[in-house]
């Protein structure tokens, strides 16, 4: 298994987002590796969550699919045990705060490391918050992800100088989602980061075409896409593969 | 007790990045004006000549014969401008709002009494006002959706998960991540990330503030027991608060059982939750094992919510505060209880204050006093439980 920081070592990386068990946990591993063989450096899984408060429509309705087939983290868990023997990326989790508390912290960040999660972004731990996450994920060798958003202002210096694996920059306002306009002084923030900081920093929120892939990537060293991805898993199901696989290829080639 | 937003260890403020910065700003905000006597007089003008507090203690004098046992005084919150506890949170947070220099607020509502009170400050400040409801509170409370587009309200429906509060509120957080310079959330509950529990607190605590200063005046003594109903606990917590070092005071939270705690239809958060973390808050929340939201369910559709605020979970840990659960029949028996022996019609939320008063009164001496906070007129009520009664009646 590669680690984050190797991730980001042949060019820029490219990090797509899917939902565990949407619409089946069959399909998001062969997803997974389908990704991987498209040029995905990393990949991010998605733990559904009843109510996903930093979630646009579309990966809200990725959680409502994946748990309406009455997915739970332990099946996640097994899944991600199985797909690990078969992808060398590293892979992230990306859920909110009560999935991991609920579960037991410890348990949780011991699991991950058990089946070779090396990321957790939780979306509503803001920095305020992550001693509780993270003094438990440090542990067991899981970097806890922070981000920083266009409204953090001076809370970026001391954000990303306490940032583990890779830096999370959300590239506008607003939830998760297809943007046709990123508006935002992005190359900003990240130089702002990168006073403070020596490890990667990747955008996300927003971006869905190969134009963007290119600015946004010129700007940073990787881009995550999540809502373009789940896009194309909610209109062809568990068919979607092939058609994701053509997206990343895309998409990866559009930041080489 | 309240460091950091916490109350022991409930409280905190886990939401996204993108809204530290907002909820920093308020915070500073509420420390520069709390104790500004400027910003306080410009609240109490507005408590006292808007809203028409204070609010009157009434000694209920049929309820307490035929109840036979303790005094009850209610507390009469229904009677402020636009019916419920509600204005006394908004009037506060849209005053500061205004302070901070926003000209557009935000809210959720689940009853549909906090958008009204929302919709109506912000018709009387001039400020722009969008309120999201679930789409099944839009039709539980039919009337209350037209009366806040009256007020010049944008109202949206909510359709995610299951269509009430707790989705409105998820929804009206995703709205403030998308426009935060100029706009406000005024949050209706002792919920949310920190600092929003304690400023509905402090600024629902006039409640408590006046009980004391009134039955002080009418019987010179405190009261034995106060009720109160909790949704998120914004009233309850009003009652509650001058009281919390006045241990002779029995401080009680009545949840909504729905159709019974040891049934799926519950909305008892203390009675059938566990600690986790949502809304941006830790606290005791319907879920399941997993902790995903549990879809919860009750008569009343200001009680109809899977939380509760820092400040209870943290008063029931230390076994400050009791919190009791009451059923939708138990609930509509007290509101027609109220209805018929004192000719008041209290909101089917306040419904299970007044429910658990009924058990404990006969119980209790003729000398003891029980304050109960009603939060709410019944108004907005009267065709849904006619409906629940069997009638065929439509707003
Ligand atoms: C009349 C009334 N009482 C009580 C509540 C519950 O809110 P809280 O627990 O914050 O007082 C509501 C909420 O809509 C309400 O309208």
């Amino acid at each position: 298994m590669n680690s984050i920081r190797e991730a980001f070592q042949n060019g820029k990386a490219f990090i797509p987002f899917i939902t565990c068990g949407d619409p089946t946990l069959e399909t998001t591993k062969k997803l997974a590796i389908a990704m991987e063989e498209a040029g995905a450096d990393i990949i991010e899984l998605g733990i559904p969550f009843s109510d996903p408060t930093a979630e646009g429509p579309v990966i809200q309705d990725a959680n409502i699919r994946a748990l309406s087939n009455h997915i739970t983290t332990d099946d996640i868990f097994a899944m991600v045990a199985d797909l690990r023997k078969e992808v060398k990326v590293p892979l992230v989790f990306m859920t909110y705060a009560n999935v991991v508390f609920s579960y037991g912290t410890e348990k949780f960040a011991s699991e991950c490391k058990r089946i070779g999660i090396c990321g957790l972004i939780l979306a509503d731990v803001p920095f305020e918050e992550k001693k509780e996450f993270s003094s438990v994920c440090d542990k067991y060798g899981v970097d806890l992800i922070s981000m920083i958003a266009p409204t953090s202002n001076d809370r970026i210096a001391v954000i990303a100088r306490e940032a583990k694996g890779f830096l999370y920059c959300v590239s506008s306002l607003g939830v998760t989602g297809i943007r046709t306009d990123i508006t935002t002084d992005v190359g900003a923030m990240i130089s702002n980061a990168k006073k403070n900081t020596d490890i990667p920093c990747a955008i996300g929120f927003g971006i869905s075409t190969p134009e963007q892939a290119t600015e946004m990537a010129s700007k940073s060293d990787g881009i995550i896409v999540g809502s373009a991805i789940v896009k194309i898993c909610a209109k062809y199901g568990e068919n979607c593969v092939p058609y994701v696989a053509e997206f990343v290829k895309t998409m990866k080639k559009a930041i080489s | 007790m309240n460091t950091n937003g916490r109350y022991g260890i409930h409280g905190g403020q886990y939401i996204p990045e993108t809204l530290m910065n907002a909820v920093m700003e308020l915070d500073a905000a509420y420390r520069k004006f709390k104790d500004d006597p400027d910003f306080n007089r410009e609240l109490t003008d507005l408590f006292n000549n808007y809203a028409g507090r204070p609010s009157r203690l009434y000694y209920a004098e049929h309820v307490t014969k035929d109840l036979g046992g303790a005094q009850i005084f209610l507390k009469r919150e229904d009677l402020n401008h636009t019916g419920a506890h509600k204005i006394n949170n908004v009037l506060g947070q849209m005053l500061l709002a205004k302070h901070m220099g926003k000209t557009r607020v935000i809210a959720e509502t689940g009853a549909g009494q906090h958008g009204v009170a929302t919709a109506t400050v912000a018709a009387m400040m001039g400020m722009e006002c969008e309120v999201f409801m679930g789409r099944e509170d839009c039709e539980r409370q039919a009337l209350n959706v037209y009366r806040m587009r009256l007020l010049g309200a944008k109202v949206h429906p909510v359709d995610t998960g299951t269509a009430t509060l707790k989705d409105a509120v998820s929804a009206t957080f995703r709205e403030w991540t998308t426009r935060i310079a100029d706009t406000h959330y005024v949050l209706g509950s002792v919920m949310g990330p920190a600092p929003f529990p304690e400023i509905v607190r402090d600024f629902q605590a006039v409640i408590s503030k006046e009980i004391k200063q009134q039955l002080h005046d009418l019987c010179g003594k405190l009261p034995d027991a106060v009720i109160a109903c909790v949704g998120g606990g914004s009233n309850a917590i009003g009652s509650f608060y001058n009281f919390i070092n006045d241990p002779s005071v029995r401080l009680i939270g009545c949840e909504a059982a729905g159709r019974g705690i040891d049934t799926n239809e519950t909305a008892a958060t203390i009675s059938t939750g566990k600690l986790g973390i949502f809304h941006g808050m830790k606290s005791y929340f319907c879920q399941d094992e997993y902790g995903q939201i549990a879809p919860v369910y009750s008569i009343s559709a200001g009680l109809d919510y899977p939380g509760i605020g820092p400040e209870h979970a943290y008063l029931h840990d230390i076994g400050r505060a009791e919190y009791v659960a009451i059923t939708d029949d138990e609930a509509v028996e007290a509101f027609e209880y109220l209805s018929r022996t004192e000719g008041i019609i209290p909101a089917i939320e306040s419904a299970h204050a007044v429910s658990y008063a009924m058990k404990i009164a006969p119980k209790m001496s003729k000398d003891q006093i029980i304050v109960i906070t009603i939060s709410g007129r019944g108004d907005k009520d009267v065709a849904a439980i006619a409906r629940y009664k069997g009638e065929n009646l439509y707003e």
